[in-house]
């Protein structure tokens, strides 16, 4: 099991940067699961996240000048890893004026991503710092617990407000309340409301316009023949929506919601070359 | 007491006052002909800085000399109300012309005043309390490296560790170079905390001094307060260091301001149960036989004479004796700072550090001391 990869175009460093300061938001600890081609950053749905869950994906070719990756066997070349991902965060944080970055999965006393940075110095050899961010390996017979999530079946699907005016929105009723409620329609209006003993504030987006999703059999059947006024709602924890607006850095290229109403939300975050998916579940 | 700062100085006065901030509660001011000294120390007393202003430094100083045989006045004021009157750098840059500072014996008050702008005067009136000398006991002359570098190198290095790390060590390796790494406690953290690390080439410290293979781990919080002071005043920085246990000594020199950071470093004894750095980097060669001896004399010493630590005194502020390392009374006294470390209450992370050592109440040359023991010098008030 080898992994090694390298950049060295500094507009891919702060992109790729960029990503894993977002993915430190969302949560403590999550899963890397390296393949040939791509990287996904995963946090599956268990009690401890509060039930969310998430699945980043980012084409290596986008971001490593080098990446080469030999997994835990031919047939199955792929590696899982368990990390923390505000100390990879941290390592890249200084890295801005970096000559090269590389990142190497070593195991000394124990697994490690060895991220070595190679920034300018005003002496005749580069100065490096080197970062040990310790992993775990997940073996591979519990790999089946990081899939894919499916798209659920939504009521409503629909584009998000511009993220920074939902940020702040979001934020300010963060002080009032613990639970948000999201609702929409397929007309392309939204609702932010929260309600309390003293007081309730709902604020309304609308002209949101809602995805065009090429109706397959069988899919997307409570969206269709719906009545284009009715709000599909579900309650969340604030916090965790909080947490998404404020780990995105750069406006998505597509923000968009599917909501199944009183059972979970469904954010899709695009950008050229990541795509982020959260699933918020709605609360009793 | 008298004395005026003017123009620039202020800011620099300002700058002094933030970085002693980092380390201790209380400032200590000492007025002497050779120039106004600011001190601090920590809780732990584990750091230590000192801020000598030459009289140069002033547009008027008046130590307000001393009647001859008797000491010279010395006080302490809290250093929040300290850094109050300079809390914001900018605006004392922009607006403050001159600062005065005035000792009202009488009134029981230090006068900060400060000279603004569009004749507006600020005046504070402090309350001080009268104390002993503060005084960290150590030689810079008896440390066997010595690093000295652009305040700018150590700064960039620096930065690569979390602003909250607690303790780093800094190393010798082969080739010259300088490694700097965070510390990581004990074994079981090891596997779950990111390490960093870093080297620095000789050839960007002005001159390298050391013996091969010596490694020290200090607080990197008190001197991260000094370095953003050397970094803004853009001075050379000197690293004086020795053994692990052996405290290390920052200095800053300048024609008018002497700058003295000393802190505790982790004694070897606590570090060398850490398994050997693994994971590739070359690490220092440890001299594994001097801690086979160290540890065995200590195994002994703490079988046999288990009952005198106890008998070393309360647990409070006070400090073990020190005595000279021997090879007899080392693994003794380490046993008693055991004792002592774990009695101290509400120390920081860094109880593991020896606590630095202290000039005596009585003046230099004092009966009754042996040279090579020292005692702390408390406050007046720590009497209970």
């Amino acid at each position: 099991m080898r992994f090694r990869a390298k950049i060295v175009d500094l507009a891919c460093l702060n992109n790729f940067s960029r990503v894993i300061n977002t993915i430190s938001k969302l949560t403590k600890t999550c899963t890397l699961r390296l393949t040939v081609c791509k990287l996904y950053f995963i946090l599956s749905d268990k009690v401890a996240n509060g039930g969310a869950s998430m699945w980043c994906e980012l084409c290596q070719g986008n971001f490593f000048d080098e990446f080469q990756m030999e997994g835990v066997a031919a047939e199955h070349n792929e590696i899982y890893l368990e990390l923390v991902p505000e100390n990879l965060s941290r390592a890249l944080k200084t890295a801005h004026s970096a000559k090269a970055v590389k990142i190497k999965l070593t195991n000394k006393h124990c697994p490690c991503l060895r991220v070595a940075v190679e920034l300018p110095s005003l002496s005749s050899s580069s100065r490096i710092v080197t970062h040990d961010i310790p992993v775990g390996v997940i073996p591979r017979r519990i790999w089946n617990d990081f899939r894919e999530p499916t798209m659920p079946d939504f009521d409503v699907s629909i584009y998000l407000p511009v993220l920074k005016i939902m940020k702040s929105v979001v934020e300010r009723m963060k002080n009032l309340s613990n639970f948000i409620v999201i609702e929409a329609n397929l007309s392309g209006e939204m609702n932010l409301k929260i309600e309390t003993d003293l007081v309730s504030v709902t604020t309304h987006f609308k002209d949101l316009g809602n995805p065009p999703w090429a109706s397959e059999e069988g899919c997307q059947s409570s969206a269709q023949g719906r009545n284009l006024e009715s709000m599909a709602e579900a309650c969340i924890d604030i916090k965790k929506l909080q947490q998404l607006l404020a780990g995105q850095q750069v406006n998505p290229t597509k923000a968009l919601c599917n909501i199944v109403s009183k059972r979970i939300v469904h954010f899709i975050l695009l950008h050229e070359d990541v795509s982020l998916q959260y699933f918020i579940p709605a609360l009793a | 007491m008298k004395c005026v700062i003017a123009g620039g100085n202020v800011k620099v006065l300002g700058r002094a006052v933030h970085s002693l901030s980092r380390i201790g509660d209380e400032l200590y001011l000492e007025p002497t002909e050779k120039g106004l000294s600011l001190r601090a120390v920590n809780s732990s007393r584990s750091a230590f800085a000192s801020f000598l202003f030459a009289p140069l430094f002033f547009q008027l100083y008046e130590p307000g000399g001393p009647a001859p045989d008797t000491e010279h006045f010395r006080c302490k004021v809290h250093m929040k109300s300290f850094l109050g009157v300079f809390r914001s750098l900018p605006s004392l840059e922009k607006s403050v012309g001159k600062c005065l500072i005035l000792l009202k014996h009488r009134a029981s008050r230090l006068v900060l005043q400060l000279h603004c702008k569009y004749g507006v005067t600020k005046t504070h009136n402090l309350a001080f309390q009268e104390c002993e000398r503060l005084q960290a006991v150590f030689d810079t002359q008896s440390c066997s490296s010595r690093l000295c570098a652009p305040a700018r190198v150590l700064a960039d290095a620096v930065v690569h560790f979390p602003p909250t790390l607690a303790e780093v060590t800094l190393g010798t390796g082969p080739g010259g170079k300088i490694s700097l790494r965070n510390y990581v406690e004990d074994e079981a953290e090891l596997s779950k905390t990111m390490v960093t690390e870093l080297w620095l080439a000789e050839d960007e410290f002005q001159s390298v001094t050391v013996s091969p293979g010596s490694r020290i781990t200090f607080c990197l919080k008190e001197f991260r307060g000094l370095l953003t002071f050397a970094e803004a005043s853009n001075l050379l920085l000197t690293i004086h260091f020795d053994e692990p246990g052996r405290p290390v000594v920052f200095t800053l020199d300048d024609t008018v301001l002497e700058v003295h950071l000393v802190l505790a470093t982790l004694s070897d004894l606590e570090s060398s149960s850490l398994p050997p750095p693994t994971n590739g980097v070359s690490h220092l060669p440890t001299p594994a036989d001097d801690f086979a001896d160290d540890l065995e004399s200590y195994m002994v010493a703490l079988e046999s004479s288990a009952c005198e630590g106890a008998s070393g005194g309360p647990p409070s502020p006070t400090f073990p004796l020190r005595t000279p390392r021997t090879a007899q009374s080392d693994p003794e006294e380490q046993e008693e700072e055991e004792d002592e470390d774990g009695a101290v209450p509400g120390t920081p992370p860094h109880k593991k550090f020896r606590s630095l050592f202290f000039g005596s109440v009585l003046t230099p040359g004092g009966p009754g001391l042996a040279p090579t023991q020292e005692v702390l010098a408390e406050d007046s008030d720590g009497e209970c």
